[in-house]
């Protein structure tokens, strides 16, 4: 079987070598990019709210003890039931057991990345239960049977003629190009999934101690549609979500929406705090909010990292960073992809199986650069490799290693060494690329450079006896 | 050991080790005069009602929402009427209030009211909806709902066409402004249900392309009364 680094490698030589993908991503993401500026513009100062947001998120990380205790406490005095899960498998068991004893026929899901992470949808369709994922770009996933592309546009990857094409071939649907046409498809066939559906699943964005509520932040309407129709309501909720004040939203949902999509405010930003109350004439009878770890409590004891659960998934780390934009959200083959998945996912999946993504990125910072709230992003993955090596250093590199220590410490070693190199380098000419050359890995896509003709010993002797 | 006390237990565990100062704060750079609070740094509001409904409006336009300020009840009517004969209503969906029970009579359509409780197909086959709100929104344009004063979750979502009927009195100059009224007015007895509305449904899934009335409506209308 191949590991995940063998994988990763493939699938990203693949996707870089694709030109057409490459465009198509570019141009994708140019439009965000204007409106992603124009929108921060419009703040009297983008650097303050960013530091805010992230002294707002430390507080709340630093503290998650307190804060998710009350949020929890809160929720319940209003009649929520929450259920804590240790790890995915808890989580699964408890929503199917939801879905059991209500004896649920249809389930309607609106976009949740956590729930992604913890394969629901399987487990869900294991056990008989049929789910349909209400969010436009996750309902196209779906249908075409892959993960999400992007934790923020989950099929950006595709063309109008592709979409056209699956809901031709999966819904009967007549082929058109007119990306309304191809949104009402959806919308109509939506319509009665919402009104058949007596259960709802979603994610939440922010959870809030202070008043014991879930924020839910959307522009389609589809997440309000599940959480108000049918009889019960799960979401499901990561417990780094956790913000103290209800007033906190008011900084980090705008900051969201103009990180996240260069929009100033996202459609729909809506907060629940129970099931229907005796006075108000709809909403689920029945209100559960899962509170998942599935081992954030692992990274958060890495107290070095522990600002990378300040993330509120706006994936605009992804959308700058120059490795994710050539080699594509699929190559990844995590939940979260681009600089925080490559930073989280050895974290919660395991760091001796995950160190490679340590090696996606060119270190050039963009990443950390526009993160919201301020996530030293590039540093965490030199954290990584460093941690890696620490736990399972590798025979070549100690070898490679050793030997480089042994000649440093020699200098006629070394400048030998070095005389070597430049009389050999012509030679390396003729086996470029190929398997005999030693730096291959290298050469097989980029040219190395000529060593210098002298030695800066050499230069240096000449110059002082003039 | 309940889970609760199981991921409590952890929590505690990996917090007994203190985070180190955040990059930004360290190698001698001096502590700015950052954080303040979040109104230092969003975008700026004016002081006067005049400019705030200035602003509300050019946000809804922005956000493509229609916003008419009207002079009194009769001219929300003429509004209202003008979308009923243009688009055809023929039902329309309401809660019960102060300004939804003054203009929702002068149009004579059939009605679906959901203060108590209602047919989920026959709202869902409304042509519009009709709803007072909480508040609004001036820096964003946006309208903050609840389930009490927009007649339940669904009503704002469900048909085709949302008009919302506020007062001049509850412009908010901004999110934080509108939610503190909240507290103020809730206390602790908040309502299980409260959302901002910014815009029409929307969505971008495909090809970033802009499409309205993705899964929620593709118009919305805000009338403003004095």
């Amino acid at each position: 079987m191949k590991t995940h680094a063998q994988e990763f490698s493939e699938s990203a030589r693949q996707y870089t070598a694709d030109l057409r993908h490459r465009d198509w991503i570019q141009q994708a993401l140019s439009g965000y990019y204007a409106k992603r500026d124009e929108c921060k513009s419009r703040f009297q100062n983008w650097a303050g709210a960013r530091e805010l947001a992230a002294e707002i998120k430390r507080e709340a990380i630093n503290h998650l003890d307190r804060y998710l205790d009350e949020f929890a406490s809160k929720l319940e005095a209003r009649g929520t039931k929450v259920f804590w899960a240790p790890d995915a498998q808890a989580a699964r068991d408890y929503i199917v057991g939801v879905a059991r004893q209500h004896r649920v026929r249809s389930i309607i899901k609106s976009k949740s990345m956590t729930a992604e992470e913890i394969h629901l949808n399987e487990a869900l369709e294991k056990n008989g239960f049929k789910v349909v994922e209400s969010d436009m770009g996750e309902y196209i996933v779906q249908l075409r049977q892959e993960p999400p592309y992007h934790i923020v546009f989950p099929a950006m990857h595709l063309t109008r003629q592709q979409i056209s094409g699956l809901f031709h071939d999966r819904l009967g649907s007549e082929p058109t190009n007119n990306p309304e046409d191809l949104t009402m498809i959806a919308r109509h066939i939506m319509r009665r999934k919402y009104c058949e559906a007596d259960m709802g699943i979603s994610g939440a964005n922010f959870a809030i101690a202070e008043t014991g509520m879930i924020s839910i932040t959307e522009n389609e309407g589809n997440a309000r549609l599940t959480t108000s129709l049918p009889k019960v309501h799960v979401a499901l909720v990561g417990i780094e979500k956790v913000l103290p004040k209800l007033s906190d939203l008011a900084l980090f949902l705008p900051m969201l929406a103009t990180a996240g999509a260069g929009q100033p405010i996202t459609c729909y930003n809506t907060l629940y705090g129970g099931p229907r109350q005796p006075d108000e004439p709809d909403g689920p009878e029945e209100f559960h909010a899962v509170l998942l770890d599935n081992r954030r409590t692992e990274l958060l004891a890495d107290a070095e990292q522990r600002d990378a659960l300040h993330c509120i998934r706006c994936g605009a780390c992804l959308n700058v960073c120059p490795i994710f934009k050539n080699v594509g959200g699929h190559s990844y083959g995590t939940t979260y992809q681009g600089p925080i998945g490559s930073v989280i996912t050895p974290h919660l999946r395991g760091l001796q199986d995950w160190k490679h993504l340590s090696q996606a990125s060119s270190l050039c910072g963009a990443c950390t650069e526009t993160c919201p709230v301020k996530i030293d992003l590039h540093h965490h993955l030199l954290r990584n490799r460093r941690n890696a090596v620490r736990g399972h250093p590798g025979r070549r590199e100690k070898l490679l290693q050793a030997g480089f220590v042994f000649m440093m410490r020699r200098p006629k070693l070394y400048q030998f060494v070095a005389r070597a190199g430049r009389r050999l380098q012509p030679l390396q000419r003729l086996i470029r690329g190929t398997i005999f050359d030693p730096l291959r890995a290298w050469t097989q896509t980029r040219s190395f450079p000529s060593l210098a003709k002298k030695s800066f010993r050499e230069l240096w002797r000449e110059r002082r006896i003039p | 050991m309940t889970n609760r006390e199981v991921i409590l237990g952890r929590i505690r565990e990996a917090l007994k080790i203190v985070a180190p100062p955040p990059v930004y704060r360290q190698g001698g750079m001096k502590p700015s005069a950052l954080p303040g609070s979040p109104q230092q740094w969003l975008p700026p509001v004016g002081p006067t009602l005049d400019e705030r409904i200035e602003l509300f409006s050019r946000n809804a336009a922005d956000l493509q929402a229609e916003f008419h300020i009207c002079a009194n009840v009769g001219e929300a009517v003429q509004y209202v009427k003008h979308w009923m004969i243009v688009d055809g209503w023929r039902k329309i969906g309401r809660h019960s209030g102060e300004l939804t029970d003054a203009v929702a009579p002068a149009l004579g359509l059939a009605e679906v009211r959901t203060e108590d409780g209602y047919a989920l197909n026959d709202l869902e086959s409304c042509d519009a909806a009709l709803t007072e709100c909480e508040a609004l929104v001036a820096q964003t344009g946006s309208v903050l709902v609840s389930a009490p004063s927009a007649g339940g979750r669904a009503l704002s979502v469900l048909p085709p066409h949302h008009v919302v009927l506020a007062r001049q009195h509850q412009m908010a100059p901004d999110l934080g402004a509108a939610l503190e009224r909240m507290q103020e007015k809730y206390k602790d007895k908040f309502p299980s249900f409260l959302s901002f509305i910014s815009g029409p449904s929307r969505t971008g899934d495909i090809e970033r392309i802009l499409v309205l009335g993705a899964h929620g409506p593709k118009k919305l209308t805000i009338l403003l009364l004095p």
